[in-house]
Parts: C-alpha cells; structure tokens; sequence
C-alpha cells in the first residue's frame, strides 16, 4: 500500500527531496548537539580540573581524577540520600499512578481525555508553589498532622526513622518523599496510560472467559503487557526525583539534603566548578549503571 | 437480586474509577491551597502558612512586592522567546521524523529522549561548565537563560508534535492529491490545520516549562532573577501572597486554554458523528 511518503515523493522523487528530512531536522539536532550533548564534554571536563582554581582565576586541566574520590567520600550520604528517597518516591508513584493510569485507560469512557488534561494540569502551576503549599498541608498544627495521629500513622512514621519526632510531618524525610511523589506522579501516569492504553481490551476479556479471577487476569495479561509503560514510567521518575533538591530544601531539614543540593552550592555559593563538576558526573553515571542494569532486567531494551 | 448484592457490583464496576478521581483530586489539592492562599491577608499575623482572613487586596495589587513585578516580565520574556525558537525547531523536527526517511534515525530519537529523562541539575550544572568553558561565565543572563530554555522545551515539543502527526489520518491528504491539489497546498489546507492543536499544545506546554523552571535556571541566570528564582529567594522569609495570585492566574489562562480546545474538539467529534 502507499504511503503519504510515498505519494509526497511520488511526484519529484531526487536527491532534493531526500534531503528535506536532514534540513528539517538540522536546526534543533544542533541546538541539542551544542547545549545537551556538548556540555556533557564540559562537565566532564569541568570534573577533572585542578581544585585550586576558582570561577574568577580560572581552573587548570590537570586529570584530577582525585576529585571523583573526594566528592564521593565527602558527599557519599547525599548519593545514598537522594537514591533512598527518589526509589521510594518511584514506587510509590508506580503504585498510585498505575491505579489511575488504569482507570484512565479502562474506566474514563467519554471522560478519557478530560481526565489526561487533568493529569497534565498541575505542570500549569509553578512547582515551587505547589511544593510551598505542602508545607500548609503538612503544618504541624494542621488537619493532616492530627488525622495521622489518630490513625497512628505517624507512629509507624517514626518506626522506620521516615520521621524524627512521632507529632509531625514537615521538616521530616516523610514530607521530602511525599514531595517527590507529588511532583513526579505525572510523569509515571503518563507513560503508564500510553502502555495500557495500547492492550488489546480481548485479551482480557479472553483471560476471564478462561475462568480467570479478576486478579489473576491482571497479573498474567494486563501487567505484564504494560511492563513497557512501568519501565518508562519509573525511568522518567526516578531519574529527576534523583537529582531534585526542590523538594528537600523547602519540605526537608538540613539532614534531608540530596545530591542536587551539593551540586547547587558547590556550584554557586561555593564556587567549586571541579568538586560541583565530579559529584555531577557521578550522579550520572550511577543514573546511568542503574538504568542500564534495571532495564536489562525487565528485558525491555527498545524503550525509544 | 438483592440490595446488597446489587451495590457489591455497582461498587466492583466503580471502584478503580472512584480511586481515580480521588487520586485526581489529590493532585489538585495543593493547587486549591495556591488558589486559597492568593486571597489570604495575612498582613497582621505575617504567618504564610495559614490562611487568615479573605482579602481581594493580593488581587488589586499583584505586583506590589517590590522587585517581582520585574521578574514575572523577565518569566514571560523567556518563555515566550523559548516558545517561539522551541516550537519551530521542534515541529520541524517532529515532521522530519514521522514524514521522511533519514540514516541515523534512531540516534535522533535517543537524543530527544535523554533531556526528558536527565536530572535537571546535572543538566544545568553542564549548560553552566559549557558557558565558563567558552568565556561566557561573566555574562550569563537573558540570552543562555533561552538557550537553556529551548534545549529542554524541544523534546517536549517534538513528542507532542509526533504524536499528533502519527494519529493523523493519511487517506484526508491522500484524498487531496487525488483532488489534484499539489504539495504545497495539501500541507497548508490539509495537513497544517490537523497538526496545529498539536502544535499549540505543544507551545503551551513548553511556555509552562519555561515560566516555571527553576533549576537549571538558577544556575544559567547570573544576575538576572525570574519568577521562581524570586519566590525561592523570597521563601528564605515568608513569601508575599501575591506570588499565589502569579500561580493562579497563570493555571487559569492555561486551563481555559486547554479546556476550549478539549470541547470544542468535543462538539467537532459530535456533529461530525450526526
């Protein structure tokens, strides 16, 4: 059968037209080539520069690979901090959002892509502000904090050290992780949704025609045809909950700091390009071997 | 069947649609608290972290604490400049993708995926070694806040362009070739017109991202401060209420834009049915 390429090419089929996909694409392959592929050179760069330069002196290129040890050694319970709480935060995002993604996908009817705009909408109002209103929510004399002391949430809470004192929420790892929850869910549902979506609805039918239960049916047919969906899903959560330290700043105390507030000091306030640069890299690369290991595992290797 | 039984099924067939909406509900909390707090005056107890009594004052006067005013315009500047330069590169990109056959496909499609799934800082902290790499340390501000702005918003841009384009229906252009249109006129009164709500969606998108970035702009701005950089600072001492009325008004103008755009797609999809 023809396609629309075929009919559009039909007419001047040439080396002209051939090309018209490179001019098209040229102009923003460039702009991510020279400012996201490029500073990737940079950064790395930037790591092994000799620590006794500073932003107004300038910095020597002298493989300093002795950066990398040192910002691993005195940074490593940020590293550790930042994985705990975004996996945290990932699952329970995969949690919450596959229970929505699936009632988008198979519940919504006519209502589907009111829903999907729903999803989407918080993006319309700013992240800090919405990270801001949790500290209302979560205030100390506030309705949460009180309805979790009478469910004694906030006892098991402080049972497995999510918070430090058993009368509050704010200021606790508990707030920092349900930040990040919130703030990411969006982008597990979204992924989610598009996998589920994509099931052809008779295979479930088919498993509860076989006398499948409910539950069974999910978790031989519906889960693990969504598995791509999980896998992007949880990939495009934990990576920036990794490396967010919004959430930490305004919802944490000064022992909830991630990762992403060294890098910003080092960077900034401290001017530490070389020490800022290293912990940078190894935030990736550590990104980078869990992806890799995660999405060997799944066995889900054509994710793009 | 009886009562009981009856409202068992009903809940059965409704309850992971009911978890739905409440999860639904959940993220709009604190948006309402956001909504709720730009009425706020809290001006006898200074305490921005409760709502005291109602006042149309923050509304009246948004642009009353001292520098923000400036900085909001600073936001918008940015993210319209970023819009713009994203939207067209990324749409270009997006027919590139879906519309012609090119060697070294699947690199691009890697490329445009990674910005999605890099943290920000790692992101912004290698903008930032680039630009003191080139000399360009000293003078950070509007110009590679942008540059900064459109790298992130481009892959936003190209997937909701490409989704557009992969759910159009081919035998409409079809049907215009064999109506003996040329190329030139299929795209402009055939092809255009059905891509544009994905284009549209997609510069909203991207202006959201870009009035909202904090991160990596923190990092990119030098001496310049936007929007959110103005209420990070301002936290260190309570935020003005008026950054609410900010929040708010920009979620509403947004969302009526979606919105319009949902139902009248709605009203289209229906008269077309009758």
């Amino acid at each position: 059968m023809a396609t629309i390429d075929d009919v559009a090419q039909g007419s001047e089929t040439g080396p002209k037209r051939k090309l018209t996909g490179y001019w098209l694409i040229l102009p923003g392959a460039l702009w991510l080539g020279a400012f996201f592929v490029i500073p990737f050179y940079s950064l790395i760069s930037a790591s092994l520069f000799d620590p006794k330069g500073t932003p107004l002196t300038g910095y020597d290129m002298t493989w300093h690979f002795h950066n990398f040890w040192s910002a691993l050694v005195q940074y490593r319970s940020e590293l550790g901090r930042s994985i705990l709480y975004a996996g945290i935060a990932t699952i329970a995002c995969l949690i919450v959002g596959y229970v929505l993604a699936y009632a988008i996908a198979f519940k919504s009817g006519r209502w589907k892509n009111l829903m999907l705009v729903l999803v989407i909408a918080p993006f319309f109002t700013s992240f800090l502000l919405r990270t801001l209103s949790w500290k209302l929510i979560l205030a100390d004399d506030g309705k949460v904090v009180s309805f979790a002391n009478w469910i004694h949430l906030t006892n098991v809470l402080h049972f497995v050290h999510l918070t430090s004192t058993n009368d509050r929420l704010l200021a606790t790892p508990f707030a920092v992780i349900a930040g990040l929850t919130y703030n990411f869910l969006p982008f597990m549902v979204l992924p989610l949704y598009a996998s589920l979506e994509k099931i052809d609805i008779r295979l479930i039918e088919a498993s509860s025609d076989l006398y499948a239960s409910p539950i069974r049916g999910f978790a031989k047919v519906t889960l693990p045809l969504s598995l791509p969906g999980v896998v992007a899903g949880t990939l495009l959560t934990f990576i920036p909950a990794a490396g967010d330290y919004i959430n930490a700043t305004l919802l944490g105390n000064p022992n909830t700091r991630m990762v992403g507030n060294a890098i910003q000091s080092l960077f900034t306030s401290q001017g530490d390009t070389a020490a800022g640069g290293a912990l940078s890299v190894i935030l990736m690369v550590i990104i980078v071997a869990m992806v890799l290991i995660y999405v060997r595992t799944s066995g889900t290797e054509d994710l793009v | 069947m009886s009562p009981i039984r009856r409202l068992r099924q009903w809940i059965g067939k409704h309850l992971i649609l009911g978890l739905g909406l409440l999860i639904l509900v959940y993220t709009f909390v604190p948006i309402a608290v956001v909504v709720l707090m730009s009425f706020n005056d809290n001006s006898k107890s200074k305490n921005v972290y409760r709502f005291d009594s109602f006042t149309l004052q923050n509304w009246l006067h948004p642009f009353k604490p001292s520098g923000m005013g400036g900085d909001v315009l600073l936001s918008i500047e940015i993210a319209l400049v970023a819009t713009l330069i994203a939207t067209v590169l990324g749409t270009m990109a997006a027919f590139a993708l879906v519309r012609h056959k090119f060697a070294g496909r699947s690199i691009a499609n890697l490329v445009i995926f990674l910005p999605m799934a890099s943290p920000e800082i790692v992101m912004g902290s290698s903008l930032l070694a680039l630009f003191v790499a080139g000399g360009y340390g000293g003078h950070l501000g509007f110009i590679t806040i942008v540059i900064a702005h459109v790298m992130f918003c481009l892959s936003f841009v190209i997937i909701t362009v490409k989704a557009r384009l992969n759910g159009l229906d081919n035998n409409l252009e079809q049907a215009a070739m064999d109506l003996y249109a040329n190329e030139r006129e299929t795209f402009l009164r055939i092809t255009f017109p059905l891509v544009l709500p994905g284009i549209v969606s997609a510069a909203l998108l991207s202006f959201s991202l870009s009035f909202d970035d904090f991160i990596i702009t923190n990092l990119n701005a030098g001496q310049r401060t936007t929007f959110p950089m103005f209420v990070w600072g301002a936290n260190q001492r309570g935020v003005p209420m008026q950054v609410n009325v900010i929040g708010t008004a920009m979620f509403l103008i947004a969302i009526t834009i979606v919105l319009v755009g949902e139902f009248s797609r709605r009203r289209r999809d229906k008269v077309l049915a009758t």
